[in-house]
């Protein structure tokens, strides 16, 4: 994928119902229909907060990973993990030929 | 109507570590369903991924290779989406801070031009699992050996315009990796797989049309066939007054037609973050320099050196440079028999054909480079013509031992002894009184060609093991 992440709106306020249903459904996350107001203007209110925190001036501040200073540490090539198919399998809701069953996938 | 077509693609190259990119299982081809999947790749709860170091070097090598602009810091990303067969629910990727920038890449077409494709970027990222969807009482079987190998994407500039710059592009890349050696390439075993974007635009436009995603495309030959037909769908429906919608298709080859994937991508919205359990990762000047230390010939490079120091023609050397295996097998033969241009022959000619006539591999050759070299020293040192040797190479590939077993053994050894030649020119000239009476006739034009019969008669009675040099010679000599 290369299109570029499309820049956050301006304000959030109006978060339209439709949005949330659809982030739900990507999610794969089940609102009942009576809940959907609900979720709508919580998730405004938590938008709301982001916008007072964009307001903030960052032109030059670099972005930071994390409070550490850290960088990533790389580990050798080296097979470490054997084959632990059974111990693994044994807790799996249904399993056959050695592969994990799941509902049908089409595609 | 005329139509230019704009094509960009996207590879995905299986990278030749022996373990995976964020966990220490084993990247093995072939093994049992599940083997080779640990706790990090079934996405157990509390695993976190640990970056393989060989799977950055590999990128780095790749972007060596192409000139392209190193990615000092690089961030890997979530991409999120559901599929069983990548069970944390999103596929670490990278996505503004690619391993690999900018490069561009030389492909030579079929009649000699060179082109250059833009390289854009190329990433690593995890490789997902295997859906089987076969009888599994309506339910669908999950492989998960192949969830976390590394790959490396390369994308493409739009800057391809056909299928056959296309399928030039993707062998040129093939031969590079394997070259590198930072993929075996194995395209049956889906070591490199291909997406498709492909638009059309009205002839001399420069606005770029609507595009199609074809993907998952894993041969040159299915490249080729479903670039062909996406053409022709989209021209089509465009001729026909309508609209190319932007969709992922999937490439059937038993139809030979590509189809709207369904559900998986329809929700295309990817929601990209970046990774929390990976730091960035920084590489320094000292790392790719030793990187860098370590780059083999390239195949470009290659190419020049066989036509510079072997006196090959470019055709010659494209072909014994294209891949790896066969350069150094012919390199071999040259250093071990002295004679490159005859070695070219024989590589190209007899041996590449028996090798696709016996659909084998060069590695699985039954004639080794040394074997091959020490037949050809027999036709130089004129112990039998290349007429023979052929003979002698099939004998080889049979498995019957090295050309000199075979010379002897067959009694195959070229007659030089000027003796026994003069004997066989004799009989042929008084067999044949009534030629000899026209070439005496003849004129000094004719009697080349009449000459030619006689030479051809003499090769024949001695089996095709006489000394064509020296018959020439006495036969020069007697009818003057």
């Amino acid at each position: 994928m290369t299109t570029p992440p499309t820049a956050p709106p301006a304000t959030h306020a109006a978060v339209q119902q439709d949005e949330i249903e659809k982030m739900a459904e990507l999610a794969r996350i089940r609102i009942a229909d009576h809940q959907i107001g609900e979720v709508t203007e919580r998730i405004a209110d938590i938008l709301a907060m982001v916008d007072q925190l964009q307001a903030v001036d960052t032109a030059g501040v670099e972005a930071m990973a994390n409070p550490l200073d850290a960088v990533q540490r790389l580990r050798p090539d080296i097979v470490t993990e054997g084959d632990q198919r059974e111990v693994f399998q044994a807790i799996a809701p249904a399993v056959e030929n050695g592969l994990y069953l799941v509902p049908k996938v089409i595609d | 109507m005329r139509w230019d077509v704009v094509i960009g693609l996207e590879v995905h190259l299986q990278l030749a570590t022996a373990s995976k990119i964020f966990s220490g299982a084993s990247t093995h081809f072939g093994a049992a369903p599940n083997t080779q999947a640990c706790a990090v790749d079934l996405a157990m709860p509390g695993m976190l991924p640990v970056l393989n170091e060989q799977a950055v070097r590999y990128a780095v090598m790749f972007g060596l290779g192409i000139g392209a602009e190193i990615g000092m810091r690089s961030v890997f990303d979530r991409k999120n989406y559901f599929y069983p067969d990548s069970p944390k629910g999103y596929q670490i990727s990278q996505f503004q801070e690619p391993v690999v920038g900018r490069g561009s890449f030389e492909i030579t077409l079929e009649d000699g031009t060179v082109r250059h494709i833009g390289i854009t970027r190329a990433h690593l990222e995890e490789d997902a699992g295997k859906s089987l969807h076969e009888d599994f009482h309506g339910q669908t079987g999950i492989d998960l050996n192949r969830a976390g190998t590394p790959l490396l994407e390369i994308v493409t500039d739009p800057d391809l315009r056909s299928a056959e710059e296309a399928v030039a592009y993707l062998k040129t890349l093939h031969s590079l990796v394997t070259y590198l050696g930072i993929s075996d390439g194995n395209m049956a075993e889906g070591s490199m797989r291909c997406d498709v974007n492909l638009s059309l635009r009205p002839a001399g436009s420069q606005e770029l049309g609507t595009r199609t995603e074809i993907k998952n495309v894993n041969s040159f030959r299915f490249v080729e066939k479903a670039i062909h037909h996406e053409i022709e769908r989209q021209a089509d429906i465009l001729e026909n007054g309508g609209r190319v919608i932007q969709e992922t298709r999937l490439y059937d080859a038993d139809r030979d037609e590509t189809r709207a994937m369904r559900s998986k991508e329809v929700a295309n919205d990817y929601r990209y973050f970046p990774e929390p359990d990976l730091l960035p990762v920084i590489i320094d000047e000292a790392f790719v320099d030793s990187i860098r230390a370590t780059l083999p010939e390239l195949p470009r490079e290659r190419r020049q050196r066989f036509v510079d120091i072997y006196g090959l023609s470019h055709y010659d050397a494209t072909v014994l440079s294209a891949n790896r295996a066969l350069a150094d097998y012919y390199e071999a033969v040259v250093s071990d028999c002295g004679d490159p241009k005859i070695a070219a022959n024989w590589v190209q000619g007899e041996l590449l054909g028996q090798l696709n006539r016996s659909e084998l591999a060069l590695a699985d050759s039954p004639v080794s480079a040394p074997a091959l070299a020490g037949l050809i020293r027999r036709i130089l040192d004129n112990s039998i013509s290349g007429k023979i040797a052929k003979q002698v190479f099939e004998a080889m590939w049979a498995g019957e031992g090295d050309a000199d077993r075979i010379i002897e053994a067959r009694g195959l050894q070229q007659v030089s002894d000027s003796g026994a030649l003069e004997t066989m020119v004799d009989e042929v000239i008084s067999a044949n009184p009534e030629q000899l009476a026209q070439y005496l006739a003849a004129d000094e034009a004719k009697r080349k060609k009449l000459l030619g019969f006689f030479v051809g008669q003499v090769m024949k009675v001695s089996k095709g093991q006489a000394n064509p040099q020296m018959v020439n010679e006495l036969l020069a000599r007697k009818l003057s």
